[in-house]
């Protein structure tokens, strides 16, 4: 059972602080009323992630020794995306593999206790249902890592099911790439916007007006595409629509007015 | 040998997503793969446990492969075989071709084996004035097209209906005109007939192994067409060619893997025929070779041992990676440039041809991770295509500029305060730049994104840790 009142520390994301902060608020909004204590750990940046794939291994090492210091005294960390969220949870300790046992041991215990948003919402708090409400047709991308690295399915359409005035529509091949992949989508951008053209067709194929997903690397992919394809589809992080927080910001991509 | 393309992976990418026939080709192996496999993995409520099984069959193989590689060739021996042990390509074709010498061949027939197109044993027969016919359907259209496989199990599957006829048409210069060829039996049906004479006439049969058997020193091949059964039976001479990894300890081993094999490949329960060979004809056989040679290939193989790599060496090559990844889906398997292409050949061709050849390879790739969680084996496949990213950065083989983009990225991020000003300043940048306007259609240094999709500008009001720290502020009073 969680304690009452757990104190969880929020990792925001670089991509979140950098493009969308409201996606960091709706994550507050949320966890404090799933009854966590929530704080920020001030000097985050980046898990390292571009380094790890990039095969820099040390950089990345540099870059996880102080996200483990900072967030193991606390009882949670949580990541509003399920790619971060991974990289601390499932791939911090092999960096440490047998060079440094001190930080492999203090991964292992990071990781065990890191969660990414949405499944730490409805798996660990137990959030049943949110109180929300938002007009739209929804369709929903699954992002990979949360999909295959967290087992990240059921837990945001069982939220989102609860939200007043969503109608969900899947579409066909949710659990194909976006075409994203971090830095593969300036290393391979022909390749990657083939990927995220085909997305986007399934997308539009559902006749949804809304887009939603627990990545914003993903998210910004497809907006990007969207946009650009001149194809009507509003754009959000789930945790926005959860948290009811879709009348303080314009969609992804789109100016508010 | 297949023509090693790798170092222009982008360019043969470029290529592919400009060819229709190809895209029209891969839409179609993506409407019937997926489909077929989780319809057959449904239907074998075991499949997930045998997954464990046949991994921890082939780690066992694996950690003690020094024994059952002499086991197998004892094996063989005693069944009236002989094994070639080849540490190099070159090794292996000589072999062959020795063997084919002194069984005089002129005509030697193959069923379809990967070992042959790593090793070039077609061009190197006819150097040498031996013919060798391809009787896998596949093969044989690639043989008449002079191209090489884009797929493990179906090398023909970037042709269409259409390139079959003209390639038919082409090369078979007594057709008549007015043959029509409008459905996928017509194709069969010529190229039954004039394989028929071939596999009567051949002096040597050539087939790969799908697995070897310690156990018993058999072979196992498995195909839809039985094209391997006539290639393997008909002629005087059986040559088996296969690498070092194909081995297994027992019979029951192989059945394991069999029962994934076809199911993670086809979606099939089983591949329509599974034929074993075991040495040559004894007194009383109806059947079987008077010789019955294993050219056992290295070819870097035993290197990956004891590596962070060695868990490729799982691989059965049954294609689910492939015929699962988003990458392949959109480029096909030319462009990967070698023998093996999608995630499999992007772990394998660095380690086999060389990361400074094959290092687009590893890199082209989301780390999306659906190859991994449709493996058979469960080969960690990202974590080695990210292993050779390592040794890429470790070797500075990695672009210049991307270093430096990385390296000035990482210079900030590991100072927070420096990180702060810098996040604060672009963000104020951006929105500058993007007012009135929610998205970038282009951005100067940004070109690899912007060329097909719009850049999304930043939510506007500055960074998420400036507006929590004023927020916080504020609070406090």
């Amino acid at each position: 059972m969680p304690k009452p009142r757990p104190r969880v520390a929020l990792f925001v994301t670089c991509l979140v602080d950098l493009y969308r902060p409201s996606v960091g608020f709706a994550a507050i909004k949320l966890l404090e009323a799933a009854g966590c204590q929530v704080e920020v750990p001030e000097m985050q940046t980046c898990c390292g992630q571009p380094a790890y794939n990039s095969g820099d291994r040390a950089t990345a090492r540099d870059l996880a020794r102080p996200v483990i210091d900072a967030f193991l005294p606390y009882d949670y960390t949580v990541v509003p995306s399920g790619s971060c969220g991974g990289m601390i949870s499932h791939h911090y300790p092999g960096l440490f593999d047998d060079q440094d046992p001190y930080y492999r041991g203090r991964a292992e215990a990071l990781a065990a206790k890191t969660h990414e948003l949405i499944s730490f919402l409805t798996d660990v708090m137990g959030m049943a249902a949110v109180k929300a409400h938002y007009d739209g047709i929804v369709t929903y991308h699954d992002s990979c890592s949360g999909l295959r690295e967290l087992g990240i399915k059921a837990q945001p359409r069982k939220l989102l099911a609860g939200v007043e005035g969503v109608a969900m529509r899947e579409m066909a091949e949710a659990e194909t790439c976006c075409g994203f992949g971090g830095t593969f989508c300036v290393k391979y951008p022909e390749i990657s916007t083939r990927m995220v053209g085909d997305k986007v067709k399934d997308i539009q194929a559902t006749g949804a007006d809304t887009l939603l997903a627990g990545d914003l690397g993903c998210l910004l992919n497809m907006a990007g595409k969207l946009h650009r394809e001149g194809v009507p589809v509003r754009v959000r992080h789930v945790a926005e629509v959860l948290a009811g927080m879709t009348g303080d910001v314009a969609p992804i991509g789109e100016q508010r007015g | 040998m297949v023509h090693l393309t790798s170092p222009a992976f982008k360019q043969n990418a470029a290529r592919a997503m400009a060819d229709p026939g190809l895209q029209q080709a891969l839409a179609r192996s993506k409407a019937s793969f997926p489909g077929k496999r989780t319809a057959a993995v449904a239907a074998l409520p075991e499949f997930e446990a045998l997954r464990d099984i046949g991994r921890d069959i082939k780690n066992h193989t694996l950690a003690n492969l020094d024994w059952y590689l002499e086991t197998y060739a004892a094996q063989v021996e005693r069944a009236g075989g002989v094994v070639h042990w080849c540490s190099t390509a070159d090794d292996a074709r000589a072999a062959v071709l020795e063997i084919c010498r002194k069984a005089g061949a002129k005509t030697v027939t193959k069923g379809k084996s990967m070992i042959s197109e790593e090793l070039g044993v077609n061009e190197h027969l006819e150097t040498h004035g031996i013919t060798p016919v391809e009787t896998d359907l596949g093969e044989y259209i690639l043989q008449l097209r002079k191209e090489p496989p884009s797929h493990i199990i179906g090398p023909a599957f970037h042709l269409n209906r259409e390139d079959w006829e003209e390639s038919f048409r082409e090369m078979h210069t007594d057709l008549p005109k007015d043959r029509v060829f409008g459905e996928r039996r017509d194709i069969l049906v010529e190229a039954r007939t004039r394989l028929r004479s071939k596999f009567l006439a051949a002096d040597v049969g050539i087939t790969g192994a799908n697995f070897l058997i310690a156990e018993t020193g058999s072979s196992v091949i498995v195909t839809n067409e039985g094209n391997g059964d006539l290639t393997q039976t008909l002629p005087r001479v059986h040559v088996v060619l296969a690498s070092i990894e194909k081995m297994v300890p027992t019979l029951e081993d192989a059945t394991s893997l069999l029962r994934l094999l076809a199911r993670s490949a086809t979606g099939q329960d089983f591949s329509v025929y599974t034929t074993f060979s075991t040495g040559v004809r004894r007194q009383g056989d109806l059947d079987g070779p008077e010789e019955y040679h294993v050219v056992l290939l290295d070819g870097g193989r035993s290197n990956m041992i004891g590596t962070e790599f060695q868990e490729m060496l799982r691989c059965i090559r049954c294609a689910a990676c492939m015929n699962h990844c988003p990458v392949y889906g959109v480029t096909g398997g030319h462009a990967y440039g070698w023998v093996y292409p999608g995630p499999m050949g992007s772990v394998l061709t660095p380690t086999l041809v060389g990361v400074e050849k094959a290092g687009h390879l590893p890199n082209a790739s989301t780390f999306c991770g659906k190859c991994e969680s449709v493996c058979p084996v469960k080969i960690p496949l990202p974590k080695l295509m990210r292993h050779w990213r390592e040794r890429e950065f470790e070797r500075h083989l990695s672009p210049a500029a991307y270093r430096r983009n990385l390296g000035l990225w990482a210079w900030f991020a590991k100072r927070p305060s420096m990180y702060r000003l810098a996040t604060r300043f672009a963000t104020g940048a951006l929105g500058l730049l993007a007012r009135g306007k929610g998205s970038f259609t282009s951005l100067p240094l940004a070109g690899g994104w912007t060329e097909g999709r719009d850049l999304p500008a930043p939510e506007p009001g500055g960074t998420f840790m400036q507006r929590y720290a004023r927020q916080q502020r504020a609070t406090r009073g």
